[in-house]
């Protein structure tokens, strides 16, 4: 097992190129669509994390035959297909709160939201 | 790829972002199969680019397809992302090489799934519903759980005074 260079560990480069994407676009961007979309990009950069060590050069798809040998390894194969249906899941979840947000702040911007967020304490606390 | 999350992050239009996102998914299911992990690449085209993008569809259907301009430059968590990919990047130095057959995430309990104990050719429906099936019941809860979120959260919006446009989620 020898720790090499940058060509032997591009793969995880890209997987750390995507994942801070991802978070940038999280932390940058006020919009919470757009943090939703940055937070899924971040989540497929888990699953090459995943997927990409357990290939092997000349191996194919982990379904049995007789004419091969080698295969690749079926085990994060397994776990990132549960990881894909959970994150659409949550995906869904984080859109539906947007969609509340929006119905109540009526804007979908994080500034904005605070803003709003403020005004009110400010009146509550001029009342009392 | 690297080009479609660049735009991704630049674009203040939020339809061109979710359009983007979908063709990000089908790249990622490209890149998938050329990995050999062509259940989890079926799957990415089918939720990630399929129902994600419907979905997102559907909340920009509700809100505003327009992002505000950013009112300070992003500094901060640019410098951020960047020492957090120094620090990964450094890290991942360490790990075992691509494809290195060697390696422990090949040896432990992988060479016994692959020896077809339950005579499933396909190994990885083999892993899911036999080996790990504790797991997709825990999924299964996941999905369950969201779904009941969801509902309890876009339910209340019939009887107030609502514009009441409702879509089918």
């Amino acid at each position: 097992m020898s720790s090499g260079g940058v060509v032997e560990h591009f793969s995880y480069i890209v997987t750390v190129f995507l994942m801070v994407a991802g978070l940038y676009v999280v932390m940058a961007r006020g919009n919470l669509i757009k943090k939703l979309v940055g937070l899924s990009v971040f989540q497929t950069s888990v699953y090459l994390l995943y997927i990409a060590p357990g290939k092997l050069i000349g191996g194919t798809a982990p379904i049995l035959a007789p004419q091969y040998t080698v295969y690749s390894n079926p085990l994060p194969h397994v776990l990132i297909l549960t990881a894909i249906v959970v994150g659409v899941a949550t995906l869904a979840l984080g859109l539906a709160i947007t969609v509340r947000i929006r119905e109540t702040y009526g804007t979908i911007e994080e500034d904005e939201i605070i803003a709003a967020d403020n005004a009110v304490q400010v009146a509550e606390d001029v009342r009392s | 790829m690297a080009c479609s999350v660049w735009v991704l992050a630049r674009t203040p239009n939020l339809f061109a972002v979710v359009v983007l996102s979908g063709i990000y998914s089908f790249l990622m299911a490209t890149v998938l199969v050329a990995l050999d992990a062509v259940d989890v690449a079926m799957t990415e085209a089918a939720v990630g680019a399929g129902v994600s993008t419907v979905l997102l569809l559907g909340a920009l259907h509700l809100c505003k397809s327009e992002e505000a301009k950013p009112a300070h430059r992003p500094w901060l968590p640019l410098l951020l992302s960047v020492a957090t990919a120094a620090v990964l990047i450094y890290g991942a130095l360490g790990l075992p090489d691509f494809a290195d057959p060697n390696a422990p995430i090949h040896q432990h309990v992988v060479p016994r799934y692959l020896q077809n104990e339950i005579d499933v050719p396909n190994v990885v429906t083999a892993v899911l519903a036999s080996f790990r099936s504790y797991d997709t019941l825990g999924e299964t809860t996941v999905v369950f759980t969201a779904g009941a979120g969801i509902i309890a959260l876009l339910r209340r919006r019939k009887h107030p005074k609502s514009e009441g446009s409702s879509d089918g989620k």
